[in-house]
């Protein structure tokens, strides 16, 4: 009897996580995918085939764009690890007390706005009129406006800046775990500041390292709002085509083989990267 | 021969504390010195700057004879055996002995062989392709010490390295490592709070109270000849009262206890003057007990008291005894031979001791 309540109270529990994978990740993937073989032949007449499929792979604008925003983000997340691991081993080992949790709240306090004004930031610093533009004009570096706004870099800059939270956060977290008498001992044994790094700090953190880069890079691939804000209309970003597919097309088939591969493609690389480094979602999730 | 370590005048100062405080000593080559002292005296605080992680406020820190002061911790002849033994859990235990030794940049053969050596001496021979959270406690101290003593230091620091470990493989880690230190012929540096550990395996003991160094001797001296009422207190069990100097004689001092029992006592090369609050100490092992009064005739304290409760430890049981008089209450050895094995609670008993062996300190002298 109470058995059979325990496991009753086990699946109410379970029940609305099933149901929020079932809704909103399973079936809608199986039906995207199935909507994705359909090939329109005539006016309200489909046919199974990859066709979809096939466009994305013979139409260079596509397939450019694909791949462009595959490395893109794989830059994105290598520059943000760059950037927060040393910002993480200052908050996680070098300052103290109060000094600690200002630095973590500063990381934090550019998320209690919207993505979308958050980037507007970026537009108003980088833009021709920008605060930018007019500092540079009045070092004397230029005579005119510049425009920093709808190129690469800005696009990096705006992924860089949204994703640092994520990578802080999983890196301050593991880092904090290393006890500081090990990294003593490393230099007491006569470790340098460099072998100290790499034979002990990144190995203690690489599945903080991990968790933080695949956490990255899924939302910069996924990332609509900033590469279109800041890299303007022509940001050639993969998102906007499955957007424009869906929505200004209407045609939702190529829609979603575009987004059906955008799947593919995360899983693929972040499959690469936990193969390269030896690791294991497990131990990037612990 | 020059001493393998001389600390001359060392301070360190924390803000607006002061945590060690002109510290001064010697460790000949290839001797055990323990400080000694309770939590929080200072005792990680000098080993840290000993290892090159703090620098002193003032005073010196020579290894052979060369000061190292603002040498880096990587680049120190000393090596430290952390509190948590801080062993690389990302390394197996191969790769954490050889760590130092790939510092070093020696040719792999040679850091096998040398690996290979070192675990053969700790007595742990083939466990280098294990990994550390494999390991026993013991094991794992044992490696510590192996990782550091590949090295081969001029000195060797340890922080109370077996805090970690439960009583019984303390007890046998204690005489396991005097044999480590004899046998590898380094200098070690010990530290630890647990007096019979110092006691032990030291040739020296520093007693540290305070930041400062209340007294610097063998084993035997700190606990036969106290010079400071702080470490009369620390090392070993003693009774401890406090009284007032009533009057001086040339072989003993008459104390007057504040509940008017009198006691004789002596001081330890300090002269003292009728009317000085002192504190006196007598070891319970030196206190003996009869229930004869007559048994006590050459002996200048005799008291008599009710046995107030028989507390059985083994070698060390105690009997609390409550003066009659001043009804203090006074901790006895219980013998472990003779007529006074089977006192009962509240039987009457005599007890009594010689001058020489309740040592007197004045309050407040340092
Ligand atoms: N970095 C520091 N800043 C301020 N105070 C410290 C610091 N390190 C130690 N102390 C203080 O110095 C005293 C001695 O500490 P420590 O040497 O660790 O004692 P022990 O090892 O004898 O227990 C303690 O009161 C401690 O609070
Ligand atoms: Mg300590």
């Amino acid at each position: 009897m109470t058995q059979m309540t325990a496991r009753l109270g086990f699946f109410v529990l379970l029940m609305p996580l099933l149901l929020w994978l079932a809704l909103l990740i399973i079936i809608p993937h199986i039906d995207m995918f199935l909507l994705s073989l359909r090939e329109r032949v005539g006016v309200g007449e489909y046919e199974t085939s990859f066709a979809n499929y096939l466009i994305l792979f013979t139409e260079p604008l596509y397939i450019w764009t694909f791949v462009r925003t595959a490395v893109m983000s794989v830059l994105a997340t290598a520059i943000t690890l760059i950037i927060a691991f040393p910002v993480s081993i200052y908050i996680a080992k070098i300052a103290q007390g109060r000094l600690q949790q200002i630095l973590f709240m500063l990381c934090l306090i550019p998320f209690y706005v919207s993505e979308l004004v958050r980037t507007f930031g970026w537009m108003i610093l980088l833009r021709e009129t920008g605060i930018v533009s007019n500092f540079v004009q009045w070092v004397g570096i230029v005579d005119r406006p510049v425009e920093f706004l709808y190129n690469d870099a800005a696009i990096m800059v705006g992924l860089v800046y949204t994703s640092m939270l994520f990578m802080v956060v999983p890196l301050v977290t593991t880092l904090e775990s290393l006890d500081n008498s090990v990294i003593e001992a490393g230099y007491d044994l006569g470790g340098s500041t460099l072998s100290v790094m790499r034979e002990i700090i990144i190995p203690h953190a690489a599945p903080g390292i991990m968790s933080g880069c695949i956490v990255v890079f899924m939302l910069s691939l996924g990332n609509y709002l900033t590469p279109i804000m800041l890299g303007g209309k022509d940001s050639l970003w993969f998102t906007e085509m499955i957007y424009n597919q869906f929505i200004v097309r209407f045609n939702w088939e190529l829609g979603a083989a575009f987004g059906f591969m955008l799947l593919v493609l995360s899983s693929a690389i972040v499959w690469a990267m936990l193969r390269l480094t030896g690791q294991t979602l497990a131990k990037t999730m612990e | 021969m020059t001493p393998d370590l001389e600390a001359v005048g060392l301070s360190k100062t924390f803000a607006d504390f002061q945590a060690v405080k002109n510290v001064s000593f010697t460790v000949p080559a290839g001797s055990f010195f323990s400080i000694l002292g309770p939590s929080g005296c200072g005792k990680t605080t000098i080993m840290r700057m000993i290892a090159g992680f703090l620098e002193p406020s003032s005073g010196d820190i020579r290894i052979k004879g060369e000061s190292v002061l603002g040498v880096a911790p990587n680049k120190r002849p000393v090596n430290m055996v952390f509190q948590h033994l801080a062993l690389f859990p990302m390394m197996n235990i191969a790769d954490n002995i050889g760590y130092g030794l790939r510092r070093q940049k020696r040719p792999k053969a040679e850091i096998a062989r040398k690996v290979d050596e070192v675990l053969e001496r700790i007595g742990l021979p083939g466990i280098g392709q294990r990994k550390v959270d494999e390991l026993s406690g013991g094991q794992k101290q044992r490696v510590a010490i192996a990782r550091c003593m590949v090295l081969e230091p001029d000195v060797l620091l340890l922080d109370e390295p077996l805090g970690a470990l439960d009583l019984k493989l303390r007890e046998h880690m204690k005489l396991e490592l005097k044999a480590l230190q004899e046998a590898f012929e380094t200098t070690f540096i010990y530290i630890t709070h647990d007096q019979s550990e110092a006691l032990v395996m030291s040739d020296q003991i520093a007693v540290m109270n305070q930041g400062r160094f209340e007294q610097v001797g063998t084993g035997k001296d700190l606990y036969y000849r106290p010079q400071t009422s702080f470490v009369a207190g620390f090392i070993g069990d003693s009774n401890c009262w406090e009284g007032k100097v009533e009057s001086v004689d040339a072989t003993s001092t008459l104390v007057r206890l504040d509940n008017g029992s009198a006691i004789h006592g002596v001081f330890d090369d300090r002269t003292s003057h009728v009317g000085d609050s002192v504190d006196i100490f007598v070891r319970p092992e030196s206190i003996g007990i009869s229930r004869n009064a007559s048994d006590f005739l050459d002996c200048e304290n005799r008291l008599s008291g009710q046995v107030h409760d028989v507390i059985f430890n083994g070698a060390a049981s105690r009997v609390m005894l409550r003066d009659s008089q001043g009804g203090t209450m006074i901790e006895v050895a219980l013998p472990q031979s003779g007529g006074s094995t089977d006192l009962l609670k509240g039987e009457s008993v005599h007890i009594g001791w010689r001058a020489a062996q309740s040592t007197c300190f004045v309050k407040g002298a340092v």
